[in-house]
């Protein structure tokens, strides 16, 4: 079924195509604008289907055909208008007012902290699709778009997978479909559907940022795409000397061949990126060389040892490993404490993937400034890290599973709600105030976090023994 | 056009009723029976009834179709029937009425409306009720029909079966509750749930609601008082497993 190729000026269901913004292997991009639509930059998209192309990208477009109108929010292009291959086909939907990453691989390597930014924000925008049942299966620069005010937009669904659809593109992997530098192991083995192949092709990128060089080079056949499963790459400190040992943990944690290994999810991923100095190190972190032939021929040549892959579903991978935030007042007594305890405890017994981030507010003194120091002289920081790390230690969490932090605002609730919502936070615990705490920070918290949080929120209270606590 | 499709409603009155209340919110604009009113439960003259009613409907008649259970008890011939269907089936026959009995016998095979086939078992023959039940029978009638989309029932268990641009079969197990979009150059068979006897683990009532328009289709499970069923199937004297499998949606 070979079309005509359309010319600017041609009309689609009311859609002007504008001038070409790029001819790529599956589509043509052109600008649009419509009459119903005069204020919103628009961009369609036409498959091409000349004679003796490869037939799945018709099958990729209509993934993306299926994918793109039940995708919401602001990591993705708002969907406008599409018709399939009945008619002519095409897909409308927003323009995005910016560049992607692409230019920037002109100017690699890039420093340490802007690719730390970076990575951050683009594993917000996958946490984002990952909630909503998509994997995006081909994570790479020219598919991921920054909004003026920084945000990243992921584009381009044709490798997409919808655990809640049907999978049109799972009976295509005569040859595994993605982008090889950034192909993740399982995918490269035809498995479609891990979120955390999207974490491993974020990986891929974060390491040819901050290096230059990509940690698996660019195979062009399948023995070369299928040699990530058993070679190592660099460390990236061995490229780049400058690259704080916690970056290198996080990128080679996503390089991780068994899924199981990485980031339990993009939120996860998200959180070390914008905790530096909470990342545990592991000796991923130390690692100066590449593994010897030893590991790498029993990696290759030993059945025993290569990963079995597994589908969990975008969705349910990403509800059994939420984040989980707990807010202290670690002046509170020791049976509010322990009440608030138990209840974390028994919500982490269901969620082995779950993390969990120890929260306290120091309240600010909002007329006169804080000397840091309490009357007895001591750094009331210090002491509130150690009281977290106190009150989390019958918990039993592995380093990597638990962070402490010390916020410091004039409002509690405030600085709780601001860290629910910059960090992708799933669950946050609190306690309730005590009638002996009467007045002090928990009593109007906990109305307002269950109000305004984008989140789950529970508050914890120790079952009131007699009438007069009621005081 | 919006169609709400109940397909295999089996004489469970309890289980139609629920479906027929949550399709009342779903903005339907014609209702589709899809065979096998009757056989195995309580209740066969309320459903034939029922569904006579909504085919006499000037504004939007129903569609209905014929099923090998609607068949066997028209004319009271259980041959090829196993054992408690057939009992169930010549309950059934003795107890509707001479005219119901003609109604059932003289039901259509298939009936074809908005570009949409619909038919009780496999549309590539459908008077010899066989069972959709694998890609490879998908993939024949598929690729032996001509319709955008057949609807069918008779197995059960939903699922949907595509043809897609490569000429590969694409089998999905729907989610309930999630609208399924049906690309209009491909060829879909959907394969409907049963409202009044579930076999696939999960024992509330299954229909579809199918939008033309969007092209798209979800399928819905509705939790309905089924041990209300089954106690109707005990008292009439009928086979116990065909209670109890209505507890357990097997």
């Amino acid at each position: 079924m070979a079309l005509p190729r359309l010319a600017p000026g041609t009309v689609l269901d009311g859609f002007v195509l504008g001038p070409l913004l790029h001819r790529g292997g599956m589509a043509a991009l052109h600008e649009a604008s419509h009459p119903d639509h005069p204020d919103t930059p628009l961009l369609i998209k036409i498959p091409r289907m000349q004679e003796g192309e490869d037939p799945a990208a018709i099958v990729s477009f209509e993934m993306e055909l299926m994918i793109l109108p039940r995708l919401s929010g602001p990591h993705v292009p708002r969907f406008v208008a599409a018709c399939g291959f009945e008619a002519q086909p095409y897909l409308v939907m927003e323009r995005i007012p910016g560049e992607s990453l692409r230019p920037l691989l002109e100017a690699l390597p890039r420093p340490p902290e802007e690719v730390a930014a970076l990575g951050a924000q683009v594993a917000r925008a996958l946490d984002a699709l990952h909630r909503q049942h998509v994997v995006h299966l081909d994570i790479k620069p020219s598919n991921i778009l920054r909004r003026p005010d920084g945000r990243v937009v992921l584009v381009d669904f044709g490798l997409s997978r919808h655990d809640l659809l049907p999978d049109l593109m799972a009976e295509e992997f005569r040859l595994p479909y993605g982008t090889a530098p950034y192909m993740a192991p399982e995918q490269v083995m035809g498995l479609r559907g891990d979120p955390r192949s999207d974490l491993f092709a974020l990986g891929v990128l974060m390491y040819f940022f901050v290096t230059g060089e990509r940690p698996f080079g660019d195979p062009q056949r399948l023995s070369g795409l299928k040699r990530r499963l058993w070679r190592d790459p660099h460390p990236p400190r061995a490229l780049r000397p400058d690259c704080p040992p916690w970056l290198q943990e996080i990128i080679l944690r996503c390089l991780e061949v068994d899924p199981e290994r990485r980031h339990p999810s993009a939120a996860q991923l998200a959180f070390d990126l914008a905790h530096p100095a909470q990342v545990p190190l592991t000796p991923r972190a130390g690692r100066a060389g590449r593994d010897g032939w030893a590991a790498v021929t029993r990696r290759r040549f030993n059945p025993e040892a290569r990963p079995v892959f597994r589908l969990p579903g975008a969705a349910r991978q990403q509800s059994l490993a939420p984040i989980l935030a707990v807010a202290l007042d670690v002046a509170e007594e020791e049976s509010h404490q322990g009440a608030l305890r138990a209840a974390v405890e028994r919500i982490l017994a269901t969620l082995p993937g779950a993390r969990l981030a120890c929260l306290h507010v120091l309240r600010q003194n909002l007329v006169t400034p804080d000397s840091g120091l309490d009357s007895e002289g001591r750094n009331r920081h210090a002491v509130s890290l150690a009281r977290l790390k106190h009150w989390a230690a019958p918990l039993g969490l592995p380093e990597e599973r638990v962070t402490y932090h010390v916020l410091e605002a004039v409002s509690v609730a405030a600085a709780l709600l601001e860290y629910v919502t910059v960090n992708p936070v799933d669950h946050i615990v609190l306690g309730a105030r005590t009638p002996s705490l009467r007045r002090r920070w928990l009593g109007s918290v906990s109305a307002e976090l269950a109000e305004k949080a984008p989140c789950s929120v529970s508050v914890v209270r120790p079952r009131r023994t007699g009438p007069e606590e009621e005081n | 056009m919006r169609f709400a499709v109940l397909a295999d409603i089996h004489a469970n009155r309890q289980a139609c009723e629920a479906c027929l209340r949550h399709a009342e919110g779903q903005a339907v604009d014609r209702y589709v029976f899809l065979g096998d009113l009757v056989g195995y439960g309580a209740d066969p003259d309320w459903v034939v009834r029922m569904v006579r009613a909504r085919l006499a409907d000037p504004a939007a008649p129903a569609l209905v179709v014929r099923g090998n259970h609607d068949e066997a008890v028209g004319r009271g011939d259980t041959a090829g029937m196993t054992g408690h269907a057939a009992a169930a089936a010549l309950w059934h026959h003795q107890r509707l009425s001479a005219e119901d009995r003609a109604f059932l016998a003289g039901l259509p095979l298939e009936v074809e409306a908005e570009g949409v086939h619909f038919v009780h078992a496999d549309p590539a023959d459908p008077a010899r009720w066989t069972y959709v039940t694998d890609a490879e029978i998908a993939r024949a009638s598929l690729e032996g029909g001509h319709a955008w989309l057949t609807l069918c029932g008779h197995v059960h268990a939903p699922m949907l079966y595509g043809l897609t641009a490569t000429a590969k079969l694409a089998a999905f197990r729907p989610a309930p509750g999630v609208a399924v979009p049906l690309l209009r150059a491909r060829r879909w068979l959907a394969v409907m749930g049963s409202v009044g006897q579930p076999r696939d683990g999960d024992p509330a009532a299954c229909y579809a609601v199918l939008d033309t328009a969007a092209a798209e289709c979800t399928w819905h499970r509705v939790p309905y008082d089924a041990a209300a069923a089954a106690a109707g199937i005990r008292a009439a004297g009928l086979p116990e497993r065909l209670a109890s499998r209505l507890l357990e949606g097997r």
